[in-house]
């Protein structure tokens, strides 16, 4: 079994999955429970400055039947009085010495608010500060929150007075509600930061109620932009978290990245690993399914790592993070082609209509081995086979995406026909072709690119 | 035969529809699982055509009154079609997931579609404006309300005459409780009626009504009789007490289904039954003898399991009933005592060379006469043919059959035929009858001079569908 021990800044987990900050983190109950559990770790509920809170507080996200593929959520931080708060973190670090005990925090804009709070986190024995400046409703509009994480210089004055104040660990939590992460994650590697986690939630709405024409989630017939959090949302999660872990400013500093957004299974764990997570967060998937999802993600990352080789699980952090790029530097003469097979195929033809009318029409509908109008054999007896012209085929990959049986269309590599070259070597060596049609026309043309 | 040790409530139970309608949450799963194939088999194998990708994900969308109508443009019979087609054989059995996967229950979606339609009192077409012309259709099941509903559909008014004393044909009298309640297929009828359609029942054509009126008063006169009585087995014995047709004993049950289904429990069954036959009607004559109480039920059949024509699911279906099918064996006599059933006596067939229909004659072997006792016996090979209608109305038929062209014309060019009368071949379903209703419609309107009718909603089909890559230059080959 692969050692899924992790160390996060100096704080030591005996696995990656810690629950994030949020309501499965609200309580000293519910996280002892978890802890029964085996978590590695948790990031109790931000505390700080008096709340209410509304109902309803969730809006769900829904694919065809499958229920809450994202939650959307105008839940504020803990509405239990900070001393009730600080008092069972306390308890419960006491009870639970290796596991990650970290305590979120979020108070208004003055360095004395956030010198106390950092002082009482401290006295409670917690093993490090989360930083929330990604709350993206009802603690912003106080000036707190993501109004924090979307400026940069604020984001900065405030890490500054934590890490100045503190002797644990401090994270800083970014809002990906921002057009470039970049800049408050260089803020919190700027103000000494320990750690950066990321994504907090993303401004949404849930959806519509076509009954009455209200809002999800629906507070007395208002609704506003609420969070946006589970599976649905991890896309957007991995980007931000491979832009922060590949850029040389965050690496140079050696901060860990503790990843989150949308983890729900071991799958979805390995990939913020290797896009450069050191420990992992999880809420949706637990207020979906419970606590007792940590068994099966420890179990098939650890069968994973030991499949792949690995005796630890840091062997495994960033592991494709050399692979983010830049369009500029891909390899224009790289291709690709969909490979239909015939023997798997059931003939549903998703593939025919997808690449006819969603992408670049190379797929020919054939009975006998030729080529059928659709014309004269749409609706006629008989399944047509979908067949790839693979000389027209330019590799989108769409056929293969939209094809139910597994393994029926692959994306085959044919040697390529010209020498490697980029988009940037061409801007460097070739300016006009990039700038000018006729340039563009008369390159193709010398390389012996067709595009019909 | 007063044994009935089968309460009401057993009863009951078992002539409650097999399929309980799905859920929502069943529909919609299942729904989601369709791959809406393009150019899906699953239309090519229905009769009736019904875009079933569309409204299988309609029903997906939450949009039942539009998967409803989807299947009503197509098969003006859906609601009993959604029950009772053989899908195995059609949809289901296209299904392009059956190959590695389970395919989709096709039929039990069209039914939770049109069990809304119903329900909820739906009219998914636009009531056309009358044309004047008018249509008499002698026949009131699948055939004539479908052709009655297609005509309704381009303004022809059709009045539907029928001579018993409920509509629906088949779907009310002859297909099993179970399969379809008795009241689904009232509902169908009214469904055609709001159309616009006059049904008349209780009228029969030659004795009530006369064929050359039909002639004389209407534009086009359409043949949709289906067929008669069980022809006789031409053995002795056949006068005795106990022995009785399968489809009015069907019937019995359907009209006890009409209401709470008490009357079930008057309906006389045996304790050991013999069905003679082994067709469709024979398994579900099999299957409702079983369920009425019977302790017995023994199918006869003079040839072998390659040569019947119920349909594998069928057969599966009344062996786990309970009931014993026995193959390559002939009744030549019944036996009675007192005027009442006693047994029958049989003797084993063997196979020899094929007779003319292509199908090995069974042969009786000498000596292996046995005796099954009994004390009902019910005949189901097949009806005969009603050829003094055929006659009266002054058609041309062959083998029983009223013969049309493809269009189904008869020689007669005022007259059409639709349905088992014309079914000289191939399947006697409720779908085919439902198609055969688009058919003649088409045709009479066509005679008559009338336009067809706009699709209710807008057709996917469009201009460009069919305009192939090449006519757009784009690609070369």
């Amino acid at each position: 079994m692969a050692d899924l021990t992790t160390n996060f800044a100096g704080v030591v987990s005996p696995n990656p999955f810690w629950l994030a900050s949020a309501p499965p983190t609200n309580s000293a109950y519910q996280i002892n429970k978890a802890f029964e559990y085996g978590w590695g770790g948790a990031v109790w509920k931000t505390i700080g400055d008096p709340v209410l809170n509304v109902c309803n507080r969730y809006g769900a996200f829904e694919y065809g039947h499958r229920r809450l593929i994202a939650i959307n959520n105008v839940e504020l931080i803990s509405d239990r009085p900070i001393e009730v708060n600080l008092r069972e973190i306390r308890e419960v670090k006491k009870l639970w010495p290796d596991r990650a005990v970290v305590v979120s925090a979020m108070v208004s804009s003055n360095e004395a608010a956030w010198r106390k709070v950092v002082q009482q986190i401290e006295d409670t024995g917690a093993d490090a500060i989360e930083l929330n400046y990604g709350c993206p409703h009802g603690m912003s509009e106080r000036g707190m929150g993501a109004a924090v994480g979307q400026v940069p210089e604020y984001c900065e004055m405030i890490t500054g007075w934590v890490t100045a104040a503190s002797s644990i660990p401090v994270i800083v939590k970014l809002t990906p509600n921002v057009t470039n992460i970049i800049p408050p994650a260089h803020a919190a590697v700027n103000a000494g930061a320990d750690g950066i986690s990321l994504i907090n939630t993303i401004n949404s709405i849930a959806g519509v109620d076509l009954d009455n024409l209200e809002i999800f989630p629906n507070v007395g017939g208002k609704g506003s932009h609420g969070g946006y959090a589970g599976p649905a949302a991890r896309p957007i999660a991995l980007h931000m978290l491979s832009q922060v872990a590949s850029d040389p400013k965050v690496a140079a500093s050696g901060i860990p990245i503790s990843g989150m957004g949308g983890i729900e299974t071991w799958r979805d764990a390995a990939e913020f690993l290797v896009l450069g997570s050191t420990s992992m967060q999880v809420c949706t998937a637990v207020m979906h399914y419970g606590f007792r999802i940590i068994h099966e993600l420890c179990d098939g990352l650890s069968n994973w790592l030991d499949e792949k080789g690995a005796s630890s699980i840091s062997e495994f952090v960033g592991k494709s993070v050399h692979r983010i790029g830049h369009f500029g530097d891909f390899d224009l003469s790289f291709k690709t082609v969909a490979v239909i097979d015939e023997e798997k195929c059931i003939k549903c033809n998703l593939c025919y209509v997808a690449c006819d009318e969603g992408a670049h029409q190379c797929i020919d509908l054939t009975k006998d081995g030729v080529r059928v109008d659709p014309e004269i054999h749409l609706g006629a007896a008989g399944l047509l086979q979908p067949k790839v012209r693979e000389e027209d085929c330019v590799g989108c990959d769409l056929c293969s995406l939209v094809c139910p049986v597994d393994d029926c269309i692959t994306m085959q590599e044919r040697p390529r026909e010209r020498d490697s070259f980029t988009w940037n070597e061409l801007v460097r060596t070739r300016p006009e072709v990039t700038t000018d049609w006729d340039a563009m026309v008369a390159f193709r043309k010398e390389v012996g690119i067709e595009i019909h | 035969m007063e044994h009935h040790k089968l309460s009401l409530d057993q009863l009951q139970d078992s002539f409650s529809e097999i399929h309980p309608r799905y859920t929502k949450n069943e529909a919609t799963v299942e729904a989601e699982r369709c791959l809406y194939c393009f150019d899906a088999p699953c239309i090519k194998a229905c009769p009736t055509s019904i875009d079933i990708p569309t409204f299988i994900r309609q029903i997906a969308n939450d949009n039942l009154t539009g998967a409803g109508t989807t299947i009503l443009e197509s098969n003006m019979m859906g609601h009993t079609c959604g029950r009772v087609c053989p899908v195995e054989e059609l949809c289901v059995g296209a299904c392009v997931l059956g190959s590695e996967h389970r395919p989709i229950a096709i039929g039990r979606l069209q039914r939770y579609a049109t069990d809304h339609i119903f329900d909820n009192d739906i009219q998914p077409f636009e009531l056309v404006p009358d044309t004047g012309k008018r249509v008499a259709i002698i026949g009131a099941g699948p055939a004539g309300l479908s052709t009655a509903g297609e005509l309704a559909k381009r303004g022809i008014r059709a009045t539907v005459f029928e001579k018993k004393e409920l509509a629906g044909g088949l779907s009310t009298y002859g297909i099993v409780v179970f399969r379809e309640p008795t009241n689904v297929a009232l509902e169908e009828v009214q469904f055609i009626e709001k159309l616009g359609v006059q049904v008349r029942t209780g009228v029969e054509v030659g004795r009530d009504v006369m064929p050359e009126d039909l002639l004389r008063d209407y534009d086009a006169v359409v043949l949709a009789a289906g067929t008669g009585r069980v022809p006789p087995l031409g053995v002795p014995g056949e006068e005795l007490a106990g022995v009785i047709e399968a489809l009015p004993m069907i019937a019995a049950t359907k009209l006890a289904d009409k209401d709470d289904k008490a009357a079930l429990a008057n309906i006389r069954v045996g304790n050991e039954v013999i069905v003679v036959g082994a067709g469709n009607t024979a398994i579900d004559a099999a299957t409702v003898a079983k369920r009425l109480g019977a302790e017995r039920v023994t199918m006869l059949y003079r040839r072998g399991r390659e040569e019947m024509s119920a349909y594998d699911h069928e057969v599966a279906f009344v062996r786990a009933e309970g009931v014993d099918i026995r193959l390559l064996t002939q009744p030549v006599e019944i036996l009675g005592e007192g005027g009442r059933v006693t047994g029958v006596r049989c003797v084993r067939m063997r196979l020899g060379a094929p007779d003319a229909s292509g199908r090995r004659r069974p042969e009786p072997i000498e000596g292996s006469e046995f005796v099954i006792p009994a004390d009902q016996v019910i005949k189901a090979i097949g009806q005969e043919k009603l050829i003094a209608l055929y006659d009266a109305v002054g058609v041309e038929h062959a083998g029983g059959y009223v013969r049309t062209d493809d269009e189904l014309r008869t020689s007669n060019p005022k007259v059409f035929g639709a349905g088992d009368c014309v079914r000289a071949t191939g399947q006697a379903l409720t779908v085919t009858a439902s198609e055969d209703g688009k058919i003649a419609a088409r045709a009479i309107a066509r005679q008559l001079g009338v336009a067809e009718p706009a699709p209710a909603r807008s057709d996917t089909r469009g201009r460009f569908l069919h305009a192939t890559v090449n006519e757009f230059g784009r690609i070369h080959g």
